[in-house]
C-alpha cells in the first residue's frame, strides 16, 4: 500500500472535509445536551481538540528537532518549525474558544486563577518566541541548530506543564481525559471523531505548508540555475525566520539547458 | 433537503447559542484566513515561476543564435 500518497494534500483535504462534515453533524444533531451547561458545552467538541492537536504539533516539533539535531538534515528542522508554527495557529484558536467559552459560561473572558487557562497561555507565550529567535539569528546554520536547542527544552516543558496542572489541588477547569472518565457514550464518540477531524485538518494544513515550502526551494533552485546562464550574480537572500529546504550542489562544469539539453563548454 | 431539515431535532439558540457560533466561526475564519495567505503564496510562486519560464526561453534562444565572427 501506498502510505506516502495518503498524505498529499488533496486525500488529506478531502478526508478532513467529510471527518469534519460528520463532526459537526454529531456534535449538533446526536450528541445530548449537557445537564449543567446545556447548549454551551458544544464549544468542548472544538475546544478542548484544538488544544490536544496543538499540543501534540508542539511535542512533535520538538522530536523532529531531535531528528535534525542527530542527522544535521536541514529537512527536519523545516518540518519542526512547520510542526511549531501550525500549533501556534491552533494555539491561537483554542485561546479564543476557551475565552468564548468562559465568557458565556463563567461570566468572563479571562479567569486568571485557573490553572489550566493560564498554562496554556504560558505555553503559547512560550512558543510565540519561536519565530523572533529565528529571526534574530542570521547565520542559516546557526538558526536551525538553536531553533532545535529550543523546540526540544519547549516540547519537553509542554507534557511537564500538563502533569502540573493535573497535580493541582484547583480542579476547576472541566476534566476531559484520563481523570473522569465520565463521558456518556454518545459525547464520547462524538468527542473523539470531532479530535480526529481537528487533527486531519492539521494534519492537512502541515502537509501543504510542506509543499509550499518545496515549491519555493525549486523555485530557488531554477532562479540559480537561470541566473548561472544569464550570468547574473547570486543575490544574498533575505533574512528570514521562515527555514528553507536544501537547495541541489551547484552546477559545475557542462549547465543542462532550461529546455533540457545540455550545453557544452561553459565555465562554472 | 427540506424534508430532511424538518426531521432534524431544533437547536436550542437561545442565550448559549452565539457564544457556540462564535467558537465555531473563529476555527471556520482561521481556516479561510490561512487558506488565503496559502493561496496569496502560492499565487507568489506562480508569477515567479512564470517570470522565471520567460527568462530561462530568452537564454535558450540567445544561446542557440550563431555567434558573429566565431
Amino acid at each position: 500500500m501506498d502510505w506516502k500518497g495518503l498524505a498529499t494534500p488533496r486525500v488529506l483535504a478531502v478526508a478532513t472535509a467529510v471527518v469534519m462534515a460528520a463532526a459537526l453533524t454529531l456534535v449538533f444533531f446526536y450528541a445530548p445536551l449537557e445537564a449543567e451547561q446545556g447548549f454551551l458545552q458544544k464549544i468542548f467538541y472544538v475546544h478542548v481538540p484544538l488544544a490536544i492537536v496543538s499540543l501534540c504539533g508542539f511535542i512533535a516539533g520538538g522530536i523532529l528537532a531531535i531528528a535534525h539535531l542527530r542527522t544535521g538534515d536541514s529537512r527536519w528542522d523545516v518540518r519542526s518549525y512547520v510542526a511549531i508554527h501550525m500549533s501556534l495557529i491552533f494555539g491561537l484558536a483554542t485561546l479564543i474558544t476557551g475565552s468564548i467559552w468562559a465568557k458565556g459560561s463563567w461570566g468572563h473572558w479571562w479567569v486568571w486563577n485557573e490553572p489550566t487557562l493560564v498554562s496554556f497561555l504560558i505555553v503559547f507565550l512560550l512558543y510565540a518566541t519561536y519565530q523572533p529567535l529565528r529571526f534574530a539569528i542570521e547565520d542559516p546554520e546557526r538558526q536551525a541548530r538553536y531553533a532545535s536547542v529550543f523546540a526540544i527544552t519547549a516540547g519537553a516543558f509542554v507534557p511537564m506543564n500538563f502533569i502540573a496542572v493535573r497535580l493541582s489541588s484547583a480542579y476547576v477547569h472541566p476534566r476531559v481525559l484520563g481523570a473522569t472518565g465520565n463521558l456518556p457514550g454518545p459525547m464520547e464518540l462524538t468527542f473523539v471523531i470531532s479530535l480526529a477531524a481537528i487533527a486531519l485538518l492539521y494534519a492537512t494544513l502541515y502537509s501543504l505548508e510542506l509543499h509550499t515550502k518545496h515549491a519555493r526551494a525549486q523555485l530557488r533552485a531554477l532562479r540559480r540555475r537561470v541566473d548561472e546562464r544569464t550570468d547574473v550574480p547570486e543575490r544574498a537572500s533575505a533574512r528570514s525566520a521562515a527555514p528553507s529546504l536544501p537547495l541541489p550542489p551547484r552546477t559545475v562544469g557542462t549547465i543542462t539547458s532550461m529546455s533540457g539539453r545540455p550545453r557544452a563548454g561553459r565555465e562554472a | 433537503m427540506a424534508a430532511l431539515l424538518a426531521e432534524l431535532p431544533a437547536l436550542p439558540l437561545h442565550t448559549a447559542g452565539k457564544y457556540v457560533a462564535a467558537a465555531y466561526i473563529t476555527l471556520f475564519v482561521v481556516i479561510v484566513i490561512y487558506v488565503a495567505v496559502m493561496a496569496l503564496r502560492v499565487g507568489r510562486i506562480e508569477r515567479q515561476l512564470g517570470e522565471l519560464s520567460e527568462r530561462a526561453r530568452d537564454a535558450d534562444a540567445a544561446g542557440e543564435q550563431p555567434r558573429v565572427g566565431a
